[in-house]
């Protein structure tokens, strides 16, 4: 039988402000445990929740950079559960009037073809505390200060068909909210954390199949590891002639599959209610209209211009403006050297590799985009070769020297075009190499293309790399088919 | 609406309200009443009226995203029945 797997994402994203969604601790990360957890956070008697006007506009961002609708009332509402983490019995979040309703996202594949997913809904929550369970004599720690930060729970409708889709979208939303400047998207520090809906059913099916929701996938590699094991799982037990169980599981990224969180309380019951110390709030035109005019160009839109305007492939476009930062280097690049296929290959090429090796992210690039791109136009004017641009690259991430005219002059790697000079090369080599002349003269003419391979080496290392390859190549046959 | 003893039970336990036999008959009484006039209620014609999220009539008031609290760990930590390393400790939670 063939198979559909039905995927839905609710992805958490910690909003960066600096204060919590509800009191005026601070978020900061890796701060000394329960540092920064106040009176509100700690849910002691008496306290009352103020809410953080930025976590608003942030989540007004998100809603405009998707197309949703912004609510013009929502409300919090208190979902009751018991567990050390959570002091106040509940958490606060919206249930029935979240701030960002309906919207859409539209994401890349790896073939460059592009698919709509919808967006349910977003609304704002706030975080619960972490525990720790390793042993304190047996008992549990608990650290407050994550309780009470900004999360933004962004709900897909059931619209991704395969794992890439799924990790495509979680790609898109870590690129929205980044570009937008409202999280910083560290899954490994739990700014992003995800949790997958999967299914199946028989292809052509109209039904949804049973679903299982794995909790807490933490990075986009997981992400698509814990659906495939999770989808062949599935299928095996439904052609065993079992059935799925609707349940929470856990991916195990060690053993790379997923396991049932087996727990004998009865399904949740979370007792939504208004929360009584929230009052509903209220967004007006004016507000929506002033945080669109100051949202970025975002990815999609880049995508576009990228390839639209600047004549990039669909893959170059796709790759550059996921991220913000890469996006604005490459722009700068371009707008030094003016030739957007170079600056593409520059910065996804050589630049990219150097920044993987070092573990450097790209704001952090020792070589500027003034930089690079002055010396994509030496070799688009002809002042050095490919091999000599590597090594002038090198030198300026390396710190030797300010630009790469001053790398260029100082290190004699202007390139030879002068024919005389290269001639005067040339006749030195077949000089040097009668053995290999006498091996080109022998050989069938249809070999000797191979055989020129050895004299065009010898003669840019003569010229210490700065002979034009394109004109060494062609005298060095004129001069060796003019021996035979 | 006639409500079970099973629905007390379930009522306290979520709530994690501990309720002797004696009490959970007495809160069958007493409940079942609070849901007859929630009944009545209900038999009120409320087409076209929006839903109350708050009896004020009022809106929610915004906090400029300032850090404005101190660390006060020691304070908040006198009243705990133990903590170590800072951290809170409860009996074990097995996951």
């Amino acid at each position: 039988m063939q198979w559909e797997t039905v995927i839905g994402l609710e992805v958490h994203v910690q909003l960066a402000t600096r204060s919590k969604i509800f009191s005026g601790a601070s978020t900061a990360f890796g701060a000394e445990p329960n540092t920064q957890a106040c009176a509100v956070d700690l849910g002691l008697p008496g306290v009352l929740p103020v809410l953080n006007e930025q976590a608003v506009a942030m989540a007004v961002q998100f809603g405009l950079a998707v197309h949703a609708d912004i609510a013009e009332v929502s409300v919090f509402d208190r979902k009751n559960y018991f567990y050390p983490d959570l002091p106040k019995g509940y958490q606060t979040s919206q249930m029935y009037h979240p701030i960002v309703g309906p919207g859409e996202v539209e994401i890349t594949l790896e073939d460059g073809s592009t698919k709509r997913i919808r967006i349910h809904h977003a609304h704002l929550e706030e975080d619960a505390g972490k525990s720790l369970h390793e042993d304190f004599h047996g008992m549990t720690g608990i650290d407050l200060n994550r309780a009470g930060t900004p999360l933004l729970e962004i709900v897909s409708e059931p619209d991704m068909r395969s794992a890439k889709e799924a990790a495509a979208y979680l790609k898109a939303i870590h690129s929205i909210v980044t570009y937008l400047g409202i999280s910083d998207g560290n899954m490994a520090e739990g700014s992003m954390r995800c949790d997958v809906n999967v299914s199946v059913r028989p292809k052509g099916q109209e039904a949804f199949g049973t679903r299982a929701e794995i909790k807490n996938v933490n990075s986009f590699r997981f992400v698509e590891r814990a659906i495939a094991f999770e989808v062949e799982r599935q299928i095996e037990l439904i052609e065993d002639g079992g059935s799925v169980v609707q349940e929470t599981r856990l991916f195990d990224p060690d053993r790379d599959e997923t396991r049932s969180m087996r727990t004998k309380e009865e399904a949740n019951d979370y007792r939504y209610f208004p929360c009584p110390d929230l009052l509903p709030v209220v967004l007006d035109q004016a507000y929506l209209d002033h945080l669109r005019g100051q949202l970025p160009e975002l990815p999609a839109d880049k995508r576009e211009r990228f390839q639209n305007e600047l004549g990039l492939s669909a893959y170059d476009a796709n790759v550059i403006s996921a991220s913000r930062d890469m996006a604005e280097f490459f722009e700068a690049v371009h707008s030094e050297c003016g030739d957007a296929k170079q600056a593409a290959n520059w910065v996804q090429g050589e630049l990219s590799g150097a920044l993987n090796r070092e573990s450097l992210s790209i704001a952090n690039s020792p070589i500027s985009a003034r930089q690079l791109g002055e010396l994509i136009s030496r070799v688009l004017d002809d002042t050095i070769n490919g091999k000599a641009a590597k090594e002038v690259f090198q030198a300026l991430w390396n710190g030797q020297g300010e630009s790469a005219d001053e790398v260029i002059e100082a290190k004699g790697l202007k390139q030879v075009t002068d024919t005389g000079a290269i001639e005067a090369m040339i006749d030195q080599v077949i000089a040097d190499s009668p053995a290999q002349v006498a091996q080109y003269r022998d050989s069938e003419p249809e070999k000797r293309g191979k055989m020129i391979g050895y004299f065009v080496g010898q003669v840019m290392k003569a010229s210490r790399g700065t002979a034009n390859p394109q004109q060494v190549n062609g005298l060095l046959k004129e001069k060796l088919d003019a021996l035979l | 609406m006639a409500l079970e003893e099973s629905h007390v039970r379930r009522a306290a336990h979520l709530a994690r309200l501990a309720v002797s036999d004696d009490q959970a008959s007495g809160f069958v009484d007493d409940l079942s009443r609070i849901l007859d006039m929630v009944d009545q209620l209900q038999s009120l014609d409320t087409e076209g009226v929006t839903p109350l999220a708050h009896p004020l009539d009022a809106t929610q008031r915004l906090r400029a995203d300032e850090v404005t609290e101190t660390n006060q760990r020691d304070t908040f930590q006198r009243c705990a029945p133990a903590v170590e390393n800072g951290l809170y400790l409860v009996p074990r939670v097995v996951e």
